[in-house]
């Protein structure tokens, strides 16, 4: 068994906790058909990613955890604006936010 | 300490489980919310502050209004009052409330028990992180720069003046 880590939690907690948070949010992009849930599962996978990130800086006391943490945010920023542009486009051109309505290229 | 990362580990699971079953989209970005700030305190718990504030300042901050300005742009159906006075009904928020309230009242206890300020052991702080942010991940930042601004570009070109024919009966001022 591991000693453990300075901040008193076992590593393989917190990496259970991004787990179970990453396998919810793959369960909704794979289950949900409304485009914004889609989006919504998608920032929960992200998010599980990053706190698996900063779960592990925190055991060795190394920074770079938070720093991959910063750059997962940066670009969750980036996907989330033109996730979001993509969903007001298909509104405005499919009246819904279907998924299956969008099923075909040059719709 | 300990048990604060149980507790918020557990809000956590619950609001994003929550999120992937809901059917209304305002109750899921409350809940996501929600979700969003117990991550913040479990980051606190395990000893990054600087990844605490961020998650509650920029994903809890800037993204989730981002979402709720399109999903206000997008809910069709009800006039907006008949909307307010729904979403002002205590089935909506009352839920997230309370589960935000839980981890208000652990913030408090880490607080007084003085766990977030100081040289307490095993914490990452802030400094440490920026000096390697900008020392060694220096590309690593010009990258996520350029990254950024390829989601700018991307979101001004997709939603510059929408075709004619998309744009009727969607309530828009012109």
């Amino acid at each position: 068994m591991n000693p453990l880590p300075p901040n008193g939690i076992p590593l393989e907690h917190g990496l259970i906790v991004a787990a179970v948070l990453f396998v919810l949010g793959m369960t909704g992009v794979l289950i949900r058909r409304d485009l914004i849930f889609v989006l919504l599962s998608l920032e929960v996978m992200l998010n599980a990613a990053g706190l698996a990130f900063v779960t592990a800086g925190a055991r060795w006391l190394q920074p770079d955890g938070q720093i991959m943490f910063v750059l997962i945010l940066a670009a969750a920023a980036a996907e989330v604006s033109v996730g979001l542009a993509l969903i007001l486009r298909m509104y405005a051109r499919y009246r819904t936010l279907d998924t299956d309505c969008a099923g075909k290229l040059r719709g | 300490m300990t048990y604060a990362f149980y507790i918020a580990s557990l809000i956590a699971v619950v609001a994003t489980l929550r999120v992937v079953t809901g059917t209304h989209a305002i109750h899921a970005l409350l809940y996501f919310v929600t979700s969003l700030l117990a991550v913040a305190v479990i980051f606190l718990t395990l000893g990054a502050p600087f990844a605490a504030a961020l998650e509650v300042i920029i994903y809890a901050g800037a993204v989730m209004v981002l979402f709720i300005f399109v999903v206000m742009m997008l809910s069709p159906g009800p006039r907006s009052a008949r909307r307010e006075r729904q979403w002002l009904d205590p089935g909506t928020w009352v839920g997230p409330a309370v589960l935000a309230a839980v981890l208000l009242a652990e913030l408090v206890w880490i607080l007084a028990a003085g766990g977030a300020g100081g040289e307490a052991a095993g914490r990452v702080a802030p400094k440490e992180v920026g000096v390697a942010l900008f020392g060694p991940y220096l590309l690593a930042v010009e990258m996520a720069s350029v990254l950024l601004l390829a989601g700018l570009v991307g979101a001004c070109h997709l939603g510059r003046n929408l075709p004619v024919e998309g744009r009727q009966g969607e309530g828009e001022a012109p």
